[in-house]
């Protein structure tokens, strides 16, 4: 029996839709919305797609469920007075310097006043200024744009399962913030940049370096070439109206060279050599019973959520380096003696489809000894996007060109990087031969392939377990189960974005599911139309051993190809000093005050400690602070005096080591 | 199985062999009031005067009882707050008000070692001096019908004997052994009980929904986040008789099949939370409460959970979120908690005063719980009766009775601007809090009830009531309103967060002079898109108090902004300041504090104020010394 659903007194066929919102999509009403995200629980916070519902009256359509014969009316006076008065609030306290915002064209704020045709606004503005979060490498944060939709802090929750933003405080105090109102890059954001992907106006977006770019184009006795990463070339052309399944890698690259970039190379040739080196690292290890599974660490964004939540995988990640970090060694390498520059006048910008990327090229062990950064900047997608139309290019007809050589050859492994899976599908094309894996004629691994969160292979007659996820929830989810022993493979392929690289934040702001799709399907498309699909078939890459690397994981390769982890605090390492006194060389007594340690009775020794050494006017014997999370929660409460750190602390030890060490220092 | 009966008879041939008994009101204004002194002094007293005493019966244990001429105990809130402390002297009733340390020897010397009344510490008639001697006489009390509240300010809440001894237990038992969760939502649906936190609800429909769910897991909540300003009923009845309240959540479980229980309570009620927490260790200790229930097998634990100070968290959605470690904001409904509530299972929440009736309408059986209240409204509900009233404090009345009754017979009158008795000087009554709406005169002889006051656009809320009279600016108390709910606003919906600061801001714009009639339009319309279009009921109603301020005392809104002036002059802007010219001696000290210049004259001439230039500081009329300026 089909059932319908009448909507503004026209019948709708209601098949699965989970609410009246995407019913109307169906029968092609959009209702306005912020707060509705399909990917996102429903929160029905804006309010602004209330709709008539007879017997029922006013209700939000994103909360609302259909039933059968339900007869809904979406643009009733009512209605459009409240969408009215709800917008023109928001606008009261938004601060509309709409021109200068980086997401004026695609600016949900605007185009829903524009389409309820707001005129006048009627109220003043009733909040302060806030300050904006400057200090990330990747985002900035302006408070004055917020509409609090709460995208962001549910996108970083429930997908990415890190909650490093959430709301603080109430009434007109409500804010997105981060822990203790630090900045994003004191936290634990992963500058996977998803934030501002899903937020609706200008709140959160990209950090931008086009100045930076743009002087160093500007700048004669400098050399700059670009990498440009696989996923750009499938979502570049939105930005200029172009379909989103249109192909544009040859127009970017003449774009690229029309704005000055010296050389344009691909980032798929370094995905070709990660391929090469990963896999020769799993084959070493799966042989000689190394650490598995062995996880990729291509995403920027995945390795630094490794660092601060799995450190006991640190050493399963593998060592190699980014495609993009892997080009910038090579390029720092190479370049000088092929281009004829200095080294110093040489200059490395990438076009990434990822905010993450920004924050992976300042990474300290990125820069050589000699204060050379292996990439100097990072840009994204948008940003291209915008230096494009700054300079003026009629995108849609520049006569398309190729990429420079040696570094701008790549295969379809390389290519199909920017696809979740992608990387799996690339290393096992590579270790075909090795495991005995059948590729098919159209080297299609569809096993690896798909939309969903977590996929799952086993090949090589079980003798190949491999695990593909994208978002980090999933990913937790799944290494947790390794952790705890309930999961065993041989590779987990971890991209923090939904869809891998492709759907990363740097891409231009995606507004329908459909645009995803097509990106995936067009870079795969590009993979069949190449004419070699395995990284060992790349006779650059080829050169590049013979003249450089000698072979796979050799000392050059490690040297140049290479990195290492370190376990991260999720938090910097700030303290609250509470005691008095400014005596130097005073003891120092440290209590954490992280949630855990709180429950176990820290804040009871703190005050405590406060008070005795305050009753004794110790104050310039010792120094006491509050810390934050000291990461060794089991063992909690930790407390430390001086160089002894103390688990699972005790007031009346605590006091004992006090009182002993005041004792000393009265002597 | 926990022998009730036993437990009853033992405490009664306990209590029989003390002659006197001695009930100090211990709730939070009492206490604040020294009341816990009042209680010390008298036990020295007792124990000076030579007589037997104890405050501890340990009914318990039968080899122990011997004969006590006087048990002291130290109850919950009385509800007459305004008299605190009190001390009764049983079994003649005396009742005593603010009763001092100094008073005890007295005290005990003349009504406990004999039976004379102390004059002078009785509670007196303000209006007419007449002196009453107890709760038996005292109209505060006499025209209240305490149901809810009857044991409350009368048996000693940290002793569980005492409640059993009081029939307590006894319907929660008869729940799991006589009826099935079926019978017991339908017996409370037929009852009429209605949630007595704002909703107004059935409450036996509310626990169908959640009986009807196939979970193995399900939750009773029992909503103790009272945080409307002046409302302290959950307070006093957690305080002052928290096993009513166990005893409610356990039928409760039993009506949906729930092994698990949270009070969320009030941080800010220390003491409620103590006492709460006291009377679940007990009822566990007698195996009322935890793995076998009354010897059934069932099994049912309660944790107390503190909130954080939040408002919201009072409504259902939000409360739930702040017991599962979120933040607490309301999520859109449905899902319904009675189908997805607490960490996703089917939950019931239900108010204290709910819970605390629970028993009751049991004890009573439907017939004699409706014979009370109105038809769709059966039942009591107690009020905290506030403002300019004469007697303050926490009453209860069937549902019907009207607000003439409640202000002019059980609040004693109104209290005008000079402090006196004067029932003309009647204005409004701001009822069910931030929530709620203003009520006139006009509705003096409005039954109250849940429909009848949504009617009105008042609702019964959480039953704060705060009497006005005719000196109170409606502007003025619709902006302190206001602010209030803009402040608590949890900020997650649109409507309410811009909505509730830009009415906030209107009328401080109105109260400030700077109002016009486009404000007043404006302020309506963003009313009506708050209430029709937030998400939670809080934000819903958060616009009650401007729209029945304006639906009723339009004229008053439109002298603030049509002519510039505060009828009461209470808003400071719009109280023009005059110049007597029978007072003016034309001194000139005015014109020379003045700061703006605003005032002419000559010297022992009368002298007037330019209103255009005066800014209203207030100078001049410090420093008249012949009091001609007002």
């Amino acid at each position: 029996m089909e059932k319908y659903v009448y909507i503004n007194d026209r019948p709708v066929l209601w098949e699965e839709e989970i609410n009246i919102l995407e019913l109307a999509r169906k029968a092609h009403i959009d209702i306005p919305t912020f707060c509705y995200h399909s990917d996102l629980s429903v929160y029905g916070a804006c309010r602004l797609c209330m709709v008539e519902v007879e017997g029922r009256g006013l209700v939000t359509s994103c909360s609302t469920q259909p039933f059968e014969g339900m007869r809904v009316k979406t643009h009733t006076e009512q209605v459009l007075k409240l969408r009215k008065t709800i917008v023109e609030m928001l606008l009261a306290n938004h601060d509309q310097n709409c021109p200068q915002c980086s997401r004026a064209t695609d600016c949900k704020l605007r185009d829903i006043s524009n389409r309820l045709n707001i005129g006048k606004v009627r109220f003043r503005q009733t909040r302060e200024f806030k300050s904006v979060d400057l200090g990330s490498d990747c985002l900035v944060r302006d408070p004055n744009k917020c509409v609090l939709c709460g995208d962001c802090v549910r996108f970083c929750d429930e997908i990415q399962s890190i909650g490093a933003i959430d709301f603080a405080g109430r009434g007109l105090e409500v804010n997105v913030a981060s822990a203790y109102g630090k900045s994003l890059a004191q936290v634990d954001c992963v500058n996977c940049g998803q934030c501002a992907a899903v937020c609706p106006t200008g709140a959160i977006v990209v950090k931008s370096d086009i100045p930076q770019a743009w002087t160093a184009i500007h700048d004669p006795s400098k050399t700059v070439v670009a990498q440009i990463a696989p996923a750009v070339r499938v979502a570049l052309g939105e930005m200029f109206g172009l379909a989103a399944n249109d192909m544009t890698t040859g127009k970017m690259v003449a774009a690229m060279k029309i704005i000055g970039f010296d050389q344009v190379y691909d980032t798929s040739f370094a995905a070709d050599l990660t391929v090469v080196e990963e896999a020769n690292e799993f084959i070493a290890r799966k042989s000689k019973g190394g650490k598995l599974p062995i996880f990729t660490s291509c995403c920027p964004a995945w390795v630094k959520f490794a660092e601060q939540s799995f450190p006991s995988l640190l050493d399963n990640l593998s060592s190699c380096r980014s495609p993009q970090q892997m080009f910038g060694a090579i390029a720092k390498e190479r370049l000088p003696k092929l281009l004829k520059v200095d080294k110093k006048d040489l200059v490395v910008v990438s076009i990434m489809p990822c905010t993450a990327k920004k924050y992976e090229c300042k990474r300290p062990e990125f820069t050589r000894e000699d204060g050379i950064p292996d990439v100097d900047i990072a840009l994204t997608t948008q940003e291209i996007g915008r230096m494009i139309k700054e300079a003026g290019i009629d995108f849609e007809s520049v006569e398309p060109e190729s990429f420079d050589l040696p570094m701008g050859f790549a295969t379809g492994a390389g290519v199909i990087f920017g696809n979740s899976g992608g990387v799996s599908e690339a290393v096992l094309r590579y270790a075909a031969d090795k495991f005995n894996i059948p590729v098919p004629e159209n080297i299609v691994l569809q096993e690896v392939r798909g939309v969903s969160g977590l996929r799952e292979a086993t090949l090589a007659d079980g003798n190949l377990k491999i695990a593909v996820v994208h978002g980090l929830r999933n990913a937790r989810e799944l290494c947790d189960k390794i952790v705890a022993g309930e999961a065993e493979y041989d590779i987990v392929e971890v991209m923090a974005c939904p869809g891998g690289c492709t759907g990363g934040a740097g891409q231009p702001i995606v507004l329908t599911h459909k645009q995803r799709r097509d990106r995936t399907t067009t870079l795969y498309h590009a993979d069949r139309t190449m004419p070699m699909h395995r990284a060992q078939d790349n006779p650059f890459i080829h050169e590049l051993y013979d003249e450089l690397l000698i072979e796979p994981n050799s000392h050059k390769a490690h040297e140049l190809l290479h990195t290492a982890y370190r376990h991260r605090k999720r938090i910097d390492d700030d303290e609250l000093s509470i005691s008095t006194g400014d005596a130097k060389d005073r003891c120092q007594i440290r209590v954490c005050v992280g949630t855990s340690c709180y429950l176990r009775g820290s804040q009871d020794i703190l005050a405590k400690t406060l008070q005795l050494v305050e009753e004794n006017a110790w104050g310039n014997y010792f120094d006491i602070a509050a810390t934050f999370c000291s990461e060794k929660c089991d063992k909690g409460p930790n407390v430390t005096v001086g160089d002894k750190v103390i688990h699972r602390a005790e007031l009346a030890h605590i006091k004992q080591l006090i009182t002993e060490e005041a004792a000393r220092r009265v002597k | 199985m926990p022998n009730l009966e036993l437990i009853r008879e033992q405490y009664n041939s306990a209590r029989a062999l003390c002659t006197k008994r001695i009930v100090v009101c211990a709730g939070t204004g009492c206490i604040a009031n020294g009341s816990l002194k009042v209680f010390d002094a008298l036990k020295n007293a007792v124990a000076l005067s030579g007589l037997e005493i104890t405050v501890s019966l340990k009914s318990d244990k039968p080899e122990e009882h011997k004969h006590h001429d006087v048990y002291m105990v130290g109850s919950g809130c009385q509800g007459f707050c305004q008299v605190g402390p009190l001390v009764t002297i049983e079994p003649n009733g005396i009742m005593y008000g603010h009763v001092k340390p100094e008073d005890a020897e007295d005290i005990v010397a003349r009504s406990v070692v004999k039976d004379e009344v102390i004059e002078r510490l009785l509670y007196h008639n303000p209006e007419d001096g007449t002196p009453y001697k107890g709760v038996k006489e005292i109209p505060f009390y006499t025209k209240q019908m305490r149901t809810g509240l009857k044991d409350c300010g009368n048996v000693d809440p940290l002793n569980i004997s005492e409640y059993i001894a009081h029939e307590g237990y006894f319907a929660a038992r008869d729940a799991f052994t006589k009826y099935s969760p079926e019978e017991l939502c339908t017996f409370y649906k037929d009852s009429g009980l209605r949630g007595r936190g704002g909703g107004g609800f059935s409450t036996g429909m509310k626990w169908n929904f959640a009986r009807i769910e196939d979970n193995p897991k399900k939750y009773v909540i029992c909503n103790g986040d009272e945080g409307d300003p002046g409302a302290f009923m959950d307070r006093s009845i957690l305080e002052g008789n928290p096993h009513s309240v166990i005893e409610g959540m356990l039928i409760a479980a039993r009506a949906i099949g729930a092994d698990e229980g949270y009070v969320y309570m009030r941080m800010e009620y220390p003491l409620a939370i103590q006492r709460i927490r006291k009377a679940i260790v007990n009822a566990e200790e007698l195996g009322i409460l935890g793995d076998d229930v009354f010897g059934t097998g069932s099994s049912f634990h309660i944790s107390v959970m503190e909130g954080a100070g939040a408002f919201v968290c009072g409504e259902e959605t939000a409360l739930l979120a702040s017991i599962e470690g979120k933040r607490g904001m309301p999520n859109p409904k449905p899902p319904f908690p009675a189908q997805k509530g607490l960490f996703g299972k089917p939950t019931i929440i239900n108010n204290v005063e709910t819970l605390a009736l629970v028993p009751i309408v049991m004890r009573q059986g439907i017939e004699k719980f409706r014979s009370v209240g109105s038809a769709k409204s059966p039942g009591t509900k107690t009020f905290a009766l506030t403002g300019h009233v004469a007697n303050t404090g926490l009453i209860e009345v069937p549902f019907g009775t009207t607000l003439r009754k409640i202000v002019f017979e059980i609040g004693g009158g109104v209290l005008d601007k000079d402090g006196k008795i004067n029932n003309d000087a009647f204005k409004a009554v701001q009822i069910g809090g931030p929530s709620g709406g203003c009520l006139t005169s006009e509705h003096l002889d409005l039954p109250i009830d849940y429909d009848s006051l949504g009617a009105v656009g008042a609702m019964v809320g959480s039953g704060g009531m705060v009497v006005m009279n005719d000196s109170t600016c409606m502007v003025e108390t619709a902006r302190y309103f206001m602010g209030f709910t803009q402040h608590e606003s949890c900020g997650k919906c649109v409507p309410c967060r811009e909505g509730t600061r830009q009415m906030l801001e209107m009328l401080e714009d109105i109260c400030a002079g700077e109002g016009t009639e486009e404000t007043l339009e404006l302020l309506q319309e963003v009313g009506e898109t708050v209430k029709l279009a937030s998400l939670c009921g809080l934000g819903k109603t958060a616009p009650n108090p401007v729209l029945s301020t304006l639906r009723y005392f339009r004229d008053e809104y439109e002298a603030h902004v049509k002519a510039k002036y505060c009828p009461t002059k209470q808003c400071k802007a719009l109280t023009p300041i005059y110049i007597d010219p029978q007072l003016c001696r034309g001194c000139t000290l005015c014109t020379r504090v003045c700061p703006v210049g605003a005032i002419s004259g000559e010297v022992k001439q009368t002298h007037v104020i330019d209103p255009m230039i005066c800014i209203k500081c207030g100078a001049c009329i410090a420093a008249c010394k012949f009091k001609a300026i007002s």
